[in-house]
């Protein structure tokens, strides 16, 4: 039609936001390598296992934090999709299957090396289910239970999904404690390593721990370009235009039930692929991450992060479960996290990262307005 | 066949009747306005059209296809945008981006493509800031393209949203009272450019109290009192029907005011 066909777009706003994520990125990584080489000086590399502990978990909090920031939706039961990929992995690859190896199917799985053959810690041979069946399989029952439960959950407006995951997360951990399959209280050890070839394995060997080290990075980075080109997408736009306006978001068109949905699964299987790269990294998983606690640590460090910040939720989670994990904070490490989260949201709500931030906002304002003043010009 | 037709549409709140067995059609290429005192049910029989509310009893049919009930983003999809009363721009993205929102349900990039940058997705991406961008160039609007919407002062946010609505590639447009809140020269210029969406061939349903702008631009008009239609016209009829203007001035006023027409 006629009236729209007026001035080509200039791609500088898709152009500042590439260009920002860019500089973000090299940033990480320096940051990362840099972490690696200074504790290496200093003779601390051992430290790694938990900054790599600390990565995994990084990786919930972000994904949690896509949700919370964009779409406006809380989530209290990520410890419990974390547990459910974690626990999945572990039960699937420890379990001893050669009972059914006699069966047909039994021998096609084999075949496919769907089970695999593997000396448990005795050293008997074991037919175990692979780790990348393992994790498919994860990713599936993640993906269904997050639908079930996100679907009624979601179709109203409100705070429906926190208190349906909230009691999920609590009904997950009871499971998890009662049952004989999931090691009740003691948890699963003894989860094998996620080999790639000969050289790439996702295991806790300290041979392994830098090369972990920079997996962990790896994915957690992946993860992070791929969320933020997603927020900058037009899913995104209809997130922020559903966290904003839901009933105008719908009358634009947005089916915003079902975006709310797909954003709470996404979020859920990044929980759940946390889960099942830690369980291989550590060897193992307890009950203790299925927590409530653990839900609400999640929730806490994304909201420190400042919960539209990706890179601010990463930054600060994988600092502070940094320091827990390296028992810093000794007993009073609920009290401490607790206390420096109130520290952060009351004196900077939108993340310690914002300041920051807002260096580089004044600075790209200016840009902004001189666009602005030549396009009033011409 | 008439684009919009709405036939003995009811809903109640409670007790309070506030649309009661309304019915009118709006054809291809028309202005059409629906007038009325405050709690006429103009704004609740909006909803029921848009979706927001469901109608008790009744149809609403859109290019011949029954829409009662259905969600609002179906009908969004099926080519019936709509305003709001009070602005509901989003205020936490760009000025841009909330033009872009429009289009939404015009294009089909999906979780994977957006995150991982396919091709298709990127060019897409750019059509869709392309054409928001003219859309916001069309209500004048061009030059904050990268403001936060919450920048934007009452009657700014009133046009954003109008090209935002526009976004959607309307058959029907619907404005809830778009001129509240303008001044008298603005109010000038969303005349001009309702006539200007009509001519791109958008139908144009609108409520509003703004009687000169109603009376300029309309090509017919719908009164409504206590929800119920109490009379239906061109300008000219309406203007001096006597059930309407018992309604606005009181039927004492009925001779005053044909004087001083006159």
């Amino acid at each position: 039609m006629a009236f729209w066909a007026g001035p080509r777009a200039k791609a500088s706003g898709n152009f500042s936001v590439r260009l920002r994520t860019a500089i973000e990125i090299v940033a990480l990584i320096v940051a990362l390598v840099a972490a690696q080489l200074v504790l290496r000086a200093l003779d601390k590399e051992y430290c790694l296992t938990q900054l790599t502990m600390a990565i995994y978990y990084a990786i919930v909090v972000i994904g949690l934090c896509f949700i919370m920031g964009y779409a406006g939706q809380v989530s209290l039961g990520h410890g419990a999709f974390f547990a459910i990929g974690g626990y999945t992995t572990a039960v699937l690859t420890t379990s001893d299957f050669s009972r059914f190896e006699a069966a047909a199917w039994g021998r096609l799985l084999k075949h496919l090396r769907v089970l695999v053959v593997r000396q448990d810690m005795y050293g008997a041979d074991v037919l175990s289910a692979a780790p990348w069946a393992a994790f498919a399989l994860a990713m599936a029952a993640t993906l269904v239970i997050a639908a079930l439960i996100g679907y009624p959950a979601l179709r109203l407006k409100g705070h429906y999904l926190t208190m349906a995951t909230l009691g999920f997360g609590l009904i997950v951990y009871k499971i998890i404690l009662g049952s004989t399959i999931t090691g009740t209280t003691d948890g699963i050890v003894g989860v094998p390593a996620w080999s790639f070839g000969n050289f790439v394995a996702i295991s806790g060997k300290s041979a392994g721990r830098v090369h972990n080290y920079y997996i962990a990075s790896s994915i957690a980075l992946l993860v992070l370009v791929l969320l933020r080109n997603l927020v900058h997408s037009r899913v995104g736009r209809a997130l922020r235009a559903i966290h904003d306006h839901e009933t105008a978001a719908n009358a634009m068109g947005i089916n915003t039930a079902r975006y709310k949905l797909k954003a709470f699964v996404a979020s859920a299987l990044l929980a759940a692929l946390a889960g099942v790269l830690l369980t291989h990294y550590t060897g193992g998983v307890n009950p203790s991450e299925a927590s409530a606690m653990k839900s609400v640590r999640y929730v806490a460090l994304a909201t420190a992060g400042g919960s539209t910040s990706l890179w601010g939720a990463a930054a600060v989670s994988i600092v502070l479960n940094f320091l827990s994990l390296r028992g810093w904070f000794g007993s009073y490490d609920n009290a401490v996290f607790g206390a420096l989260l109130i520290t952060i949201v009351s004196l900077a709500p939108e993340g310690p990262l914002k300041p920051l931030g807002q260096v580089l906002r004044r600075f790209r304002r200016r840009g902004g307005e001189d666009a602005r003043s030549n396009d009033g010009a011409s | 066949m008439a684009l919009l037709e709405v036939q003995n549409v009811r809903r109640a709140f409670g007790g309070v009747v506030a649309v009661d067995q309304v019915s009118f059609s709006v054809e291809a290429g028309q202005i059409k306005a629906i007038i009325g005192p405050n709690g006429a049910g103009k704004t609740s029989l909006f909803n029921l059209i848009s979706g927001l509310l469901k109608p008790e009893s009744g149809r609403v049919r859109f290019k011949g296809r029954e829409i009662g009930g259905r969600k609002p983003y179906q009908i969004a999809q099926a080519g019936l945008a709509r305003t709001f009363q009070n602005p509901s721009l989003f205020l936490q993205i760009s000025v841009l981006e909330n033009v872009m929102v429009g289009q939404h349900c015009r294009t089909r990039s999906e979780f994977a493509g957006c995150s991982l940058r396919t091709p298709g997705q990127r060019r897409e991406e750019r059509a869709m800031r392309d054409s928001a961008l003219s859309r916001l160039d069309f209500v004048g609007l061009a030059g904050h393209a990268a403001a936060p919407a919450g920048a934007l002062a009452f009657g700014q946010r009133r046009m954003v949203e109008l090209a935002r609505a526009l976004a959607t590639e309307p058959d029907l447009l619907l404005l809830d009272e778009p001129a509240s809140g303008l001044n008298m020269r603005e109010t000038d210029g969303l005349g001009q450019l309702i006539e200007k969406i009509r001519d791109t061939g958008i139908t144009v349903l609108l409520v509003e109290h703004d009687m000169s702008l109603v009376m300029d631009i309309s090509d017919e008009i719908l009164v409504l009192d206590n929800g119920a239609t109490i009379a239906e016209g061109s300008p000219q009829a309406i203007q001096n029907d006597p059930n309407v203007i018992a309604v606005y001035l009181g039927s004492d006023f009925k001779h005053a005011s044909t004087s001083q027409e006159s």
